[in-house]
C-alpha cells in the first residue's frame, strides 16, 4: 500500500544506527508473528513503531529486548550483526526495555526499585552491604533531573501514578547507561496529562543522546515526538516514513487501517437502513445515520 | 502475586496535585506503615491480658519460660517469614525439623561416631531437602503449596518408616552417653544463667537469626532481591534479578532453621519421637503472618515474625499460668491470627492511602 520512501539508501553495514533490523522475521510454529520488518534506531532520535492489536509490536520488542531470538533477517547493533538470546545480553549491549506492566515492583520503595538488579555496594566480606545513602540520594537526584521531585523516596512505588512509574523506569534505564531505550506502549493506560509527562521524559532521553524505540498505537503521541515511523499490520511492514515525509493526518489514516478504513466507510455509507430499524429502503439518509 | 497494589492507589485523582505528594509523611504515619505494627499492638494486648488474667504471669521465671517457648517457634519463623516475603510457602518445615533431629541421632548411633559427625551429616541432608524444594519449584514453576505439601508427606513417611526400620521402634535410641554429646548440648540446648535469670540458649539463637535476617533483608542486595522476587517476579527478572537463585537460597535458609531447631529438639531430650513436628509448619507460617508478612509476598519483616512468635509464646504459656484448660489454646490462636491479619490489612491500607 505504500512504497518505503526512504528505500534503504543507507543499508550498508555502518549507517550510524545504534540498532538496525533488516528483513527480520519471527515465526511461532506455523504462526507468522513478524515478517520482513526493517527499522533503524539512531542516537538522539525516536523511532516509533505503530500498529493495531496483533500487528506484531510485541514480537518486535521481544526481538530487540532479547527475549525471543529472530528467525531470519539480520539484527545489527552498532553496525555489528548480532543474535540476542537473553535480556541480559541485550542489557549488556546497552539496550534497555521498559515494559508497560512490568516496569517496577509496586510494594518496594522508590529507591530500592531504582537500583533493583544493579545495587551498588560498600564494605567487604560479610559486611558487604548496599550503599543505601548513595542509592537514596542518587535516586532522588536522577528523578529530579527528569523532572520528578520526590521528597520521600521511601514511599512504595505503587503509590506513584502510572506515568511517574514509567518515568522512574525510564530514568533508571538512562542512569544505567542505556544507549537504546525500548518503550512498550508507555502511554497506553494513561490519561492525557500523564501521557504528556511521559512523552516529555521520552524527549528528555532523546535529547540526552539515546536512541529510542517508542511502541504505541496512538499516532498523535507518536507524531509529537517521533523522527521515524514504522507501521506494522498483521505482522508485516505497512509503511516506513521519516517525519518530513508524512503529516499527522496521513499517519493517522494509515495507522487506523488506511484504505481499509476508506472502504469500510463507503460500505457503511451505502448500507440501506433495514426495515425493522424503521428505515424504508427508499428513505433518505437518517439524520446522523449511515 | 502482586495483585492489589499497583493500580488502585494511583488513581487519576492524584494526577494534577503533584505538590501534595511532596508533603513529608509525619513520623506517626511512617510508624503506621511499618509491617510489624499490627503485631506490636497485638503483642501488647496479649501481654496486658495475661498480666491481669494470670497472677504468676509477671514473675521472672514465667517470662523466661514464655521467652523459651517463643524462641523455639521464632527460630523457624524467621526463615519462613523471609520465604513468604519472597513469595513462597513451605509446608514441610514442621516435619523437616524432626527429620533433621532423626538423621543426626541415628547417624551418630548407628555409626557410633562422635555426635558432631551426625550433626554435620544432618546439616547436609537438611540443606538437601531445602535444595530439593527450591530447585523443583523454580524448575517446574508449580505452586510452592503443592510441592512442599508433597515433601511434607514424603518426609512424614520417611521419618516414621526409616526410624522403625533402623531403630525398631518409633523413637530413636538415647545418645546421651555418646562422645560429643555434652558439647553439642551446650551449643543447642543449654541454659545460661545471667544474674540469676535462667535463659535458654535458643533465645540467643533466635535473636541472632532475627538480627542476621534483618540485616540481609534491609541492607544487602540479596534482601532487595527477596522483596522483588515476592513482589513481582517478572519485573524483577526483567531488570536482571536472579529470581531462581534467590528463591532457592530462601529454601536453603529454611533448611538451616530446621537444622538448628532439630538439633535443639534432639539435644534437649536426647531421644526423638519420629511422629513429631506435624502441624508445626502452620504455626511458623502463622507467626510470620501475625508479624505482618503479606501472604502474597513482597512485604514483611524478620522482626515481625519474632513478635508473632512472642505472641505465640505468651498465649500458650499464659493459658497455663491462668490455669485454664489448654484446649482453649487453639481457639485463642485462631482468633489472634484473624485479628492480627485484619489489623495489618487495615493499617497497611491506611498507610498507603495517606502516603
Amino acid at each position: 500500500m505504500n512504497a518505503h520512501p526512504e528505500a534503504t539508501p543507507e543499508a550498508g553495514a555502518d549507517s550510524g544506527a545504534l540498532v538496525e533490523l533488516a528483513d527480520v522475521s519471527k515465526y511461532y510454529g506455523n504462526v507468522r508473528a513478524l515478517e520482513d520488518v526493517s527499522l533503524e534506531v539512531h542516537p538522539g532520535e525516536i523511532t516509533c513503531v505503530l500498529g493495531d492489536n496483533g500487528a506484531g509490536k510485541s514480537t518486535l520488542i521481544k526481538i530487540i529486548a532479547g527475549l525471543h531470538p529472530h528467525d531470519t533477517g539480520t539484527l545489527r547493533i552498532a553496525g555489528e550483526e548480532t543474535y540476542l538470546s537473553s535480556p541480559r545480553q541485550a542489557l549488556d549491549r546497552g539496550i534497555a526495555t521498559v515494559y508497560q506492566d512490568l516496569a517496577v515492583v509496586p510494594l518496594m520503595p522508590v529507591w530500592r526499585n531504582f537500583f533493583l538488579g544493579s545495587e551498588p555496594t560498600t564494605g567487604k566480606g560479610p559486611f558487604r552491604r548496599m550503599d543505601v545513602r548513595f542509592m537514596r540520594e542518587t535516586a532522588r537526584a536522577e528523578l529530579a533531573r527528569m523532572g520528578i521531585d520526590l521528597r520521600d523516596v521511601d514511599q512504595p512505588i505503587g503509590t506513584l501514578s502510572g506515568g511517574e512509574r514509567q518515568c522512574v523506569a525510564i530514568a533508571r534505564a538512562v542512569y544505567f547507561g542505556a544507549q537504546v531505550l525500548v518503550l512498550d506502549e508507555p502511554t497506553a493506560a494513561l490519561g492525557v496529562k500523564q501521557s504528556g509527562v511521559v512523552l516529555k521524559y521520552v524527549a528528555a532521553a532523546r535529547d540526552a543522546g539515546l536512541g529510542v524505540v517508542l511502541i504505541t498505537h496512538n499516532p498523535h503521541h507518536a507524531y509529537l515526538v517521533g523522527d521515524r515511523f514504522v507501521l506494522l499490520k498483521r505482522g508485516a511492514m505497512a509503511g516506513s516514513h521519516l517525519k518530513g515525509d508524512i503529516d499527522l493526518d496521513e499517519l493517522t489514516r494509515q495507522m487506523a487501517g488506511g484504505s481499509d478504513l476508506d472502504e469500510l466507510g463507503e460500505a457503511l455509507e451505502r448500507a440501506p437502513v433495514p426495515d425493522h430499524l424503521g428505515g424504508g429502503a427508499a428513505r433518505g439518509p437518517e439524520p446522523g445515520g449511515r | 502475586m502482586s495483585a492489589p497494589a499497583p493500580a488502585t492507589p494511583s488513581g487519576p485523582a492524584d494526577g494534577p496535585a503533584a505538590d501534595e505528594r511532596l508533603i513529608t509523611r509525619s513520623p506517626l504515619k511512617k510508624l503506621l506503615g511499618r509491617p510489624e505494627l499490627g503485631a506490636v499492638v497485638g503483642a501488647v494486648a496479649v501481654f496486658l491480658f495475661f498480666t491481669f488474667a494470670a497472677d504468676s504471669f509477671l514473675q521472672l521465671s514465667s517470662l523466661t519460660t514464655v521467652l523459651y517457648a517463643a524462641s523455639t517457634i521464632g527460630i523457624m519463623a524467621v526463615p519462613v517469614a523471609l520465604l513468604m516475603i519472597g513469595g513462597e510457602f513451605d509446608l514441610s518445615t514442621g516435619v523437616a525439623v524432626t527429620s533433621s533431629a532423626l538423621i543426626s541421632s541415628m547417624f551418630s548411633y548407628q555409626m557410633t561416631a562422635n555426635v558432631w559427625v551426625g550433626v554435620g551429616v544432618s546439616l547436609l541432608l537438611t540443606l538437601a531437602v531445602g535444595l530439593f524444594n527450591g530447585v523443583l519449584l523454580t524448575r517446574t514453576r508449580l505452586p510452592s503449596f503443592i510441592i512442599t505439601l508433597g515433601t511434607f508427606l514424603m518426609l512424614t513417611g520417611l521419618n516414621l518408616g526409616l526410624t522403625k526400620l533402623i531403630s525398631g521402634t518409633v523413637s530413636t535410641k538415647s545418645i546421651a552417653d555418646m562422645e560429643g554429646f555434652d558439647s553439642a548440648r551446650a551449643v543447642f540446648a543449654s541454659t545460661l544463667t545471667v544474674g540469676g535469670v535462667h535463659i535458654k540458649i535458643t533465645v540467643l539463637w533466635w535473636i541472632a537469626l532475627v538480627a542476621v535476617a534483618t540485616w540481609i533483608l534491609l541492607r544487602t542486595r540479596y534482601g532487595n532481591w527477596i522483596f522483588a522476587a515476592g513482589g513481582d517476579a517478572d519485573a524483577a527478572r526483567a531488570v536482571g534479578v536472579p529470581v531462581r537463585a534467590t528463591k532457592i537460597g530462601l529454601y536453603l535458609g529454611v533448611a538451616l532453621g530446621a537444622w538448628i531447631s532439630g538439633q535443639h529438639l534432639l539435644f534437649s531430650f536426647d531421644v526423638v519421637q519420629s511422629g513429631e513436628g506435624v502441624g508445626n509448619e502452620l504455626i511458623y507460617i502463622i507467626a510470620a503472618v501475625i508479624g505482618g508478612c503479606l501472604i502474597t509476598g513482597g512485604y514483611g519483616s524478620a522482626i515481625g515474625s519474632a513478635i508473632g512468635a512472642l505472641i505465640f509464646g505468651m498465649t500458650s504459656k499464659g493459658i497455663v499460668y491462668a490455669e485454664w484448660n489448654p484446649d482453649w489454646f487453639k481457639f485463642f490462636l485462631g482468633a489472634m491470627l484473624l485479628l492480627a491479619t485484619l489489623l495489618n490489612h487495615w493499617v497497611r491500607k491506611r498507610a498507603e492511602e495517606t502516603a
